[in-house]
């Protein structure tokens, strides 16, 4: 047995493999591989005797799964409607640039997904940008071009803040 | 902290076991003072960890560990002021500010690790208050201490979240030491299901999650229909863009849910709940499924709860992702594991909901509401809020909403107020006005299903059936204040292009209507627009409200039928003068440098399109060509060098330049 | 709605009005079901009586007046009430249907079956940008092979703007039978069947399935998954389904 299997036998077990249970399942196995792979979902579809048309629209209907590898940080920016009178567009269109790639999408290095979310609630302090469950508040335009870049230095060791 | 003995927290079996435990616990409390730092998302959000680590670390050098007990509590609402720490200090620990004068209630803003031990210092130890560190009221900038005193909250009612500030919410100890569960009690030991419904109908509570339904009479309609189980369900899907009360909420004190939930629960006659959580909310997530387990612990979920012969449990589902998930029937098959598609309600879900059962509903804030109706009385609940509601729930709106005061106010957060206060008196008591000495503009409530309403509706009290006239809604709760920076047909755009891509997708109506309107929105904001492009958005508006399935579909028009209704001059200007007199519209404006610009050549490193051209110390010049608007230079330039310019206007000169 | 309200309420019969006419019926009956029947000219995309009624198309929308609120609704998936009254053809039906036409014929423009539906109801041009899409997304494809073949090949993909039917992820269908019930019940014939001597092709569905001949007469009658999916549902022995039709009627 493979280990996407192995795993999602697992957590199939959990939930008594009922049909329920699925969009559980399947978010344990977004929070446990980072996107949900084809051969994970047909197990589940396999275990769950539920058929894959099924597992395949629940899992292209909400969008917390990913039918693809996300980058190594996820970078969520908000686009509720607080942030979008403050400007979160620009935001957005920055870190796209920035990044040289488009929403949904990760970079080549695997280092950054970059996702728009509809509202994170924490409007008080937008724009808001969240990284790997981490909030920068109150960003701007040139905040945003050196985000990136912080969060690299950070992850080399750099404490900058 | 509190020492807390997992061991110890033992199955009530009692009205009188839960009675003792809350007369252990009140007696138990100490007077030492208590710093209360908010922990919610919004502080987190700004650092306020890295604050509490250096409380702790501080105290234990300062050797005050045991004399003082920090309280991580949930959102206290001021998130823009974050990290927020108060003082809650007894009589003879009052700090007396610098005219000598007592405090016991002493508000911290903008808290820094660096400033942790001078906080300590001063006013614990001398009893004074760091006066550099307080509070400054946005209007005149003077100082206030008390908490209570400051405008954003002195102009509020705080009932439901009363507590927030107060309690650690990952502790059930602290919920029943104030009171906690006493409502369960007095249900349990003085009323019967259909007693405890009537109370509720006669309080004229209504759904907070935006429908305003009179929840007392979805509970009867519950209970007396017919099948077995019936399920009670807690909404937390707060999927409104701009709100987020319900999380504050869960987060900060869930078990005021919970109870709600088992009075709920025991009225109708229902034996399994759910509450279903937005994903994006980990800490809310986190905190119920901890008060979830404590109340298990002590007995006050499961099987025969209090010796009473009621049992019911709890589940937490975490939602996917979706917005049309805060749909009650969408809700109930997203719980059965199917995607989120709402169903035809002809028969409603109180009859035939979740897994075809007998099902009740209700949103967070609702649900919290619960135990201060049944604590305080239905006299005292309906004194506050609009209308009579002694003939039916209908005729007003009783109690308290919160609101999340966001966008381009001075004073931005979660606030709770009387039902029937003005939007002015939100907008400039307790926000303290527009932000930078704008214009406002408007106040979008609602969210994606809600409106736009404009200064002229300022004096408008606050109230579900005031707002559906005015041409917008109560919604869940946002309030985002827009001034003359914010261009209302973008706004409309913003909404259409979120709800075409939150549809579920299946009616015709909603999923290419929206879609139809976007594109001639969209049209519209890059100056392509068209005469006649109104009437049709208008006609269009009208099918996608009437001919859609569900909420999302039948209001999903109203951000544009309400912007066309109070700023259709807006729309006009955009289609047939091509400009955006808000400057905000990228087709139809340009990024221009004036006189002031002293060549400091900040912009042209920056500009992303190197399309600025200009010398160290010379006038720079923006290539319109090349432009991309993308507003760097503009945010990036010190001097005040560059126009924003629409339709024929031209970039200052001169003195003009400089007289800003 | 459970079993037992369903039986239950399908025993009972209700008196409503259509128009102004007064008619009885079956609680519970899908309205449209009913006015069809009743020869009433209504127009509908997604509904079929094999199938569950959907209400995704929109365009079977009636006025129905239920005590003192009166709404707009689809029919077919309205269960007949007594006492309701209903409006087929009202000056607001007629408005929002032709600008359901228009929305329709702005996302699949080319469909000669839209077309001349629309056309039916005077609406021959749409005043929307055209998306020039093929599907109209109805899910008849989709309930039929689930509710009638019981195969569950297909499904509703993503939400919104970006929803699609379809195989999952967009691939040729693994398991799609090639009975071609979804082809036959496609209001808007974007779902195309290719037949050659050996083989079906369905080719939305990138699926090629091999035929089976008939033992006796040589003639491809079926693609063989069809048939095993007839043997499953019916146990019947395989020795039957190696005949045609035809052939298995002559007797030995």
């Amino acid at each position: 047995m493979s280990e996407i299997q192995t795993t999602v036998d697992s957590i199939v077990d959990q939930y008594q493999a009922d049909p329920t249970g699925l969009l559980s399942v399947l978010q344990d196995i977004q929070a446990k591989m980072n996107y949900l792979p084809q051969e994970a979902l047909e197990r589940v579809s396999e275990r769950m005797k539920v058929p894959m048309p099924r597992v395949a629209g629940l899992a292209t209907f909400y969008s917390a799964f990913s039918l693809k590898p996300r980058g190594r940080r996820v970078i969520n920016v908000c686009m509720g409607t607080a942030c979008h009178v403050r400007g979160a567009p620009l935001i957005l269109d920055t870190l796209e640039r920035k990044l040289g790639i488009g929403i949904d999408e990760t970079t080549s290095d695997g280092e950054f997904t970059l996702l728009k979310v509809g509202c994170l609630g924490a409007c008080a302090l937008g724009p808001i940008v969240e990284v790997n469950g981490e909030i920068f508040g109150q960003m701007t335009v040139t905040k945003a071009d050196k985000l990136p870049d912080k969060l690299l230095k950070e992850d080399r060791g750099g404490t900058e803040k | 902290m509190e020492p807390r003995n997992e061991a110890t927290r033992q199955v009530l079996t009692s009205v009188a076991d839960l009675d003792t435990l809350r007369t252990n616990l009140t007696g138990k409390q100490d007077d030492r003072p208590i710093i209360a730092l908010c922990a919610g998302t919004g502080c987190r959000a700004s650092g306020c960890m890295k604050v509490a680590e250096q409380f702790e670390k501080d105290l234990e050098d300062m050797k005050l560990t045991d004399k003082v007990r920090v309280v991580h509590t949930g959102c206290h609402g001021f998130c823009e002021q974050g990290p927020l720490v108060v003082f809650r200090l007894g009589k003879d620990q009052a700090a007396a500010d610098a005219d000598g004068t007592p405090h016991t209630n002493v508000f911290y803003p903008h808290v820094k690790p660096a400033q942790v031990r001078e906080l300590i210092e001063s006013n614990i130890q001398q009893h004074r208050t760091v006066d550099k560190l307080l509070y400054r009221e946005p209007k005149q900038k003077q100082i206030v201490v008390e908490e209570n005193d400051i405008p954003f909250y002195k102009h509020q009612r705080r009932l439901v979240f009363e507590l927030n500030g107060l309690i650690d919410p990952t502790s059930i100890e602290d919920y029943i030491s104030q009171g906690g569960y006493q409502a369960l009690v007095k249900v349990f030991t003085e009323q019967d299901p259909e007693g405890t419904i009537d109370q509720i109908i006669k309080s004229g509570l209504r759904g907070r999650g935006g429908g305003g339904y009179p929840t007392g009479l979805k509970w009867k309609q519950c209970r007396e229909a017919e099948g077995d189980p019936k399920y009670v369900i807690c909404n937390a899907d707060e999927g409104d863009p701009g709100a987020f009360m319900d999380r504050s909420v869960l987060e900060g004190n869930p078990h005021s849910v919970i109870e709600g939930m088992i009075i709920g629960s025991f009225a109708i006659g229902a034996h399994e709940g759910y509450i279903y959580v937005r994903n994006e909310y980990p800490l809310a997530v986190l905190h119920a499924t901890i008060a979830l387990e404590q109340a298990e612990k002590y007995g006050l979920l499961g099987d025969n709860i209090l010796g009473t012969g009621h049992s019911f449990r709890i589940k937490i589902n975490r939602g996917g992702g979706a917005f049309v998930c805060g749909e009650s029937t969408a809700l109930m098959a997203s719980i059965e594991g199917f995607v989120g598609e709402p169903r035809a309600k002809h028969i409603h879900t109180v009859e035939s909901g979740l897994f075809d059962k007998p099902t009740d509903l209700n949103n967070v804030e609702t649900w919290a509401n619960i135990p201060i109706i049944i604590n305080r009385g239905v006299d005292w609940y309906t004194s506050i809020g609009t209308g009579d509601v002694s003939k039916s729930p209908w005729g007003g709106s009783k109690g308290t909403k919160i609101f999340s005061l966001v966008g381009k106010v001075k004073s931005t957060g979660l606030v709770e107020i009387p039902m029937g206060m003005t939007l002015r008196e939100i907008v400039e008591d307790i926000g303290g006005g527009v932000k930078d000495g704008k214009q406002f503009k408007a106040v979008q409530t609602g969210g994606p299903s809600g409106g736009c309403l404009p200064a002229s509706k300022l004096d408008l009290p606050v109230d579900f059936d005031q707002l559906v006239e005015a041409g917008s809604m109560m919604g869940s709760g946002g309030m985002i204040v827009m001034d003359e920076d914010n261009c209302m047909v973008d706004v409309a755009r913003y909404f259409l292009d979120f709800l075409r891509g939150e549809s579920c997708g299946k009616c015709v109506t909603c999923r290419e209507g929206i879609d139809q309107m976007y594109r001639i929105v969209n049209r519209i904001c890059e100056g392509n627009g068209r005469p006649g492009d109104i009437e049709l958005l208008e006609e269009l508006g009208e099918t996608v409200k009437e001919g859609s399935l569900c909420a999302l579909g039948q209001t999903a028009p109203n951000p544009v039928l309400s912007t066309l209704r109070y700023f259709r001059e807006e729309y006009e200007a955009h289609i047939y003068q091509k400009t955006c007199p808000a400057h905000v519209c990228q087709g139809l404006i340009r990024y221009v440098i004036n006189d002031n610009c002293n060549g400091c050549h900040v912009c042209y490193k920056r500009c992303p399109q190197q399309c600025i051209t200009g010398d160290v110390k010379g006038m720079h010049v923006i290539d319109q060509a090349s432009c991309i608007k993308c507003g760097i230079c503009y945010q990036s330039c010190k001097f005040d060098a560059i126009d924003v310019l629409t339709g024929n206007e031209q970039p200052r000169t001169g003195a003009a330049a400089t007289a800003k | 709605m459970t079993a037992d309200i369903a039986t239950q309420a399908q025993q009972e019969t209700v008196t409503f009005t259509v128009n102004g006419k007064t008619m009885q019926g079956r609680r519970g009956d899908s309205l449209l079901k009913v006015l069809l029947h009743e020869g009433y000219d209504i127009p509908h995309l997604c509904y079929h009586e094999a199938v569950t009624a959907y209400g995704s198309c929109r365009l079977c929308l009636v006025e129905v007046k239920k005590g003192r609120k009166t709404k707009v609704t689809t029919s077919c998936n309205y269960p007949l009430m007594d006492g309701i009254e209903v409006t087929t053809n009202s000056e607001k039906i007629r408005k929002h249907r032709k600008v359901v036409f228009e929305l329709l014929l702005a996302q699949v423009p080319n469909s000669p079956e839209l077309q001349s539906m629309a056309a039916q109801y005077g609406v021959t041009d749409t005043r929307f940008e055209k998306k020039y899409q093929d599907c109209i997304l109805c899910g008849l494809c989709e309930r039929v092979c689930r509710e009638v073949v019981g195969v569950n090949a297909l499904g509703f993909m993503g939400r919104g703007v970006e929803k699609d039917v379809g195989a999952p992820f967009k691939q040729p269908s693994k398991t799609c039978i090639g009975c071609g019930a979804c082809v036959y019940v496609c209001p808007v014939n974007c779902i195309k069947e290719e037949q050659l001597p050996t083989k079906r092709t369905i080719v939305r569905w990138e699926r090629n399935l091999p035929m089976q001949t008939c033992k006796r007469c040589g003639y491809p009658f079926a693609p063989t998954y069809q048939l095993l999916q007839m043997q499953k549902q019916t146990g019947l022995p395989w020795e039957f389904f190696e005949l045609c039709p035809d052939c298995r009627d002559v007797k030995d």
